[in-house]
């Protein structure tokens, strides 16, 4: 399967925009999981974010959290996961990308989950509480392993710091659309238009925007406003945690493809 | 007797152990944090370069510290205490404590409460965030938002709200917002993280005053700076009471700000053994304690890398103690470097060992300690019949125990 930068470069040459949704694995349980990564595979994600749940998501609000606890509480674990997503990635269209928090990797060893990650056809990586100045050593070994280490850009990040992130970053920069943590807003801020244009006067790099974007119209604003993809979560979190087993996949499908559809 | 604090403050810098420039001691600091607070972490450590030395500055922090909080605290000798585990012989150890029970609020966590206040001030903040466990440092927090009239919001879980109710009544008296936190065991972890997700929300107008040694730089490095009073007074109390240095000092660690404040000033001094007792709960062979130094491994928590109780899968686990400050399942980075670094040893005491002490201190000095303190008066049963001669032992008495009488009611009803 391709990178995730060679998958965004094809997506450009045709003009097409990313549609990257976000779940988190274990909610309600992994199976589930799988199938809606497949559901969304099908139905129009052109990249799947797969959270790992964690104890304590500094960086999400209540939707995100809520479903960590349920995972964990299932006694989903990141081998458990890897060990689903090795079972999809052959059969997979959309890259995946592995999002957690800085502790479990530093608990296996960085060496050792990135050889898991390559083992289970993983390709990017979003570590949301590891900034630039502290991701030297894991951004080496992943360029190694063939992993793509994508950075985070946020409204508050400086101008120096976005030249850094930009140079630092693979894949595509991700930029926080608002100054917060994660959860479906009513409305975007104004100032993401001047972030990404920011952005794109220091590189050429991909850029995909999320955090609190929950609707069509918001994602259409992104794509607007000149992003490359957006990224959306909780609102696939929310839709995931309630209802029928059938009923959640419908919604999860529905909703990828709405998104879809109004971002082409 | 007075102690010239102003001067105290400047003395001996070169004995200062500063962090490196990304904030670490060791391997231990960093700043593990999501992009958002990079830059208010950045701004924070430049208004902290700026202030701690400006002249101006530190007057209006000497005289609130002297006026408002009541600087200098004692170093007091606790003659029963000192009896109670004299020898045979009447020889024995000679305990001293260090009163910051005394302090305005009942704790030492005013005192970096204060310090920071004034820098949120200068850097222009109106709002306030603080997380707390047992409501010393929340008290602090919101008493010195009511000084300066800046808006104050204090999370705390919903377990510790309940055994340290009277904290919560003091906080809204002083006008502050107290949000309960009910995410994970309801305690001091859980607080602390929903304190940084406000910070990653409200950021440009909001200043997070940390309560303990922990967090992402500069907080352990400020923190430890703002308590540094605690030991900078010591050692001058000491030179005038008899003339030499401390043998051992003592002190409880959660985060570890008493211990750090005691501490920092005699780092450099070798012949003064450092000793940082730790809560073991029910026993650090069950599941239920804190002891992070004893029983952790090293990982990230809260923005630094330090010492954590996590299990196999690196998810932070759940701490337990008696005493709702120390029930925190990490540790200030600069103590697990003193650890590691063997400059500084670590034991623990269990819930029980605890409770004993804070009606042994009661009784035999008329002092009622936080049941956080009575874990360092605790480890006295452990420490002594170790010791020869009469070394000079200083206790941080670092608050007292007003707060937790309901607690240890309870317990002493049910046993």
């Amino acid at each position: 399967m391709t990178t995730i930068s060679q998958h965004f470069e094809s997506l450009r040459q045709n003009n097409q925009r990313a549609l990257i949704p976000f779940i988190t694995a274990g909610d309600p349980d992994l199976d589930l999981t799988a199938e809606a990564i497949r559901v969304l595979d099908a139905g129009g994600a052109d990249f799947i974010e797969l959270g790992v749940p964690y104890s304590d998501p500094l960086a999400d609000g209540p939707v995100i959290q809520a479903a960590a606890t349920r995972a964990l509480q299932q006694g989903t674990s990141l081998a458990s996961i890897l060990a689903m997503a090795q079972s999809l990635t052959r059969n997979l269209r959309s890259p995946l990308i592995l999002f957690t928090y800085y502790n479990p990797i530093l608990n296996l060893g960085i060496k050792i989950f990135l050889q898991q990650l390559v083992a289970a056809g993983i390709k990017g990586l979003v570590v949301p509480d590891l900034p630039v100045e502290e991701a030297g050593e894991l951004l080496q070994q992943a360029d190694a392993a063939g992993i793509e280490v994508i950075l985070l850009v946020t409204p508050t990040s400086p101008k120096q710091r976005i030249e850094a992130i930009a140079d630092r970053s693979r894949g595509f920069i991700y930029l926080v659309s608002v100054t917060g943590v994660t959860g479906m807003r009513s409305q975007i801020q104004t100032g993401v238009k001047d972030v990404i244009t920011e952005i794109r006067s220091v590189t050429n790099k991909p850029i995909g925007v999320g955090f609190g974007i929950s609707t069509p119209e918001h994602a259409r604003q992104i794509i607007d406003w000149g992003a490359d993809g957006v990224i959306v979560g909780s609102a696939f979190v929310q839709r995931l945690a309630e209802g029928t087993p059938y009923h959640r996949l419908r919604a999860v499908r529905d909703f990828c493809s709405e998104l879809k559809t109004t971002i082409s | 007797m007075l102690v010239d604090t102003q001067s105290i403050q400047l003395s001996n810098p070169s004995l200062s152990q500063q962090p490196d420039s990304l904030g670490r001691f060791g391997q231990f600091g960093g700043k593990y944090v999501p992009e958002t607070l990079m830059a208010a972490l950045s701004e924070l450590e430049t208004a902290l370069a700026k202030y701690r030395n400006e002249p101006l500055f530190q007057q209006q922090i000497q005289e609130l510290l002297r006026n408002y909080v009541g600087r200098p605290t004692p170093l007091y000798y606790a003659e029963r205490l000192s009896q109670y585990y004299a020898r045979p012989d009447g020889t024995g150890p000679q305990i001293y404590l260090k009163r910051e029970d005394l302090n305005h609020t009942g704790a030492h966590k005013i005192n970096n409460a204060l310090g920071q206040v004034l820098l949120a001030k200068r850097m222009g903040k109106q709002r306030i965030i603080a997380e707390t466990g047992a409501g010393q440092h929340g008290v602090a927090t919101a008493t010195v938002c009511a000084r300066f009239g800046l808006e104050c919001v204090i999370y705390m879980g919903i377990h510790d709200m309940e055994r340290q109710a009277l904290n919560v009544f003091r906080m809204r008296l002083m006008g502050a917002e107290v949000r309960p936190v009910e995410a994970g065991t309801g305690t001091l972890k859980d607080a602390t993280s929903e304190a940084i997700r406000d910070w990653v929300t409200n950021v440009e107008t909001t200043h997070y005053i940390l309560g303990s040694v922990a967090g992402p730089h500069p907080y352990p490095m400020m923190v430890r700076d703002f308590q540094a009073i605690i030991g900078q007074e010591t050692r001058a109390q000491s030179q005038e009471q008899w003339g030499g240095l401390p043998d051992i000092l003592l002190a409880c660690v959660g985060g570890g700000s008493n211990a750090m404040g005691l501490f920092h000033d005699f780092i450099n001094q070798p012949s003064v053994r450092l000793i940082g007792v730790e809560a073991a709960g029910e026993g650090v062979d069950t599941a239920k304690h804190a002891a992070t130094l004893t029983k952790g491994r090293v990982g990230v928590l809260h923005g630094a890398m330090s010492y954590v109780l996590q299990d196999e899968e690196g998810q932070i686990v759940e701490a337990h103690s008696v005493s709702a400050g120390l029930d925190y399942p990490g540790v200030g980075p600069e103590h697990s470097y003193l650890q590691v670094s063997e400059r500084a040893e670590y034991y623990s005491v269990t819930d029980q060992q605890a409770l004993a002490a804070f009606q042994l201190l009661s009784q035999l000095e008329g002092i009622i300690p936080a049941l956080e303190t009575s874990h360092a008066i605790a480890y006295l049963e452990t420490l002594c019949p170790q010791l020869t001669g009469s070394p000079r032992i200083i206790i941080c008495c670092s608050g007292r125990g007003d707060k937790d009488v309901q607690t240890v009611a309870k317990f002493l009803n049910a046993s």
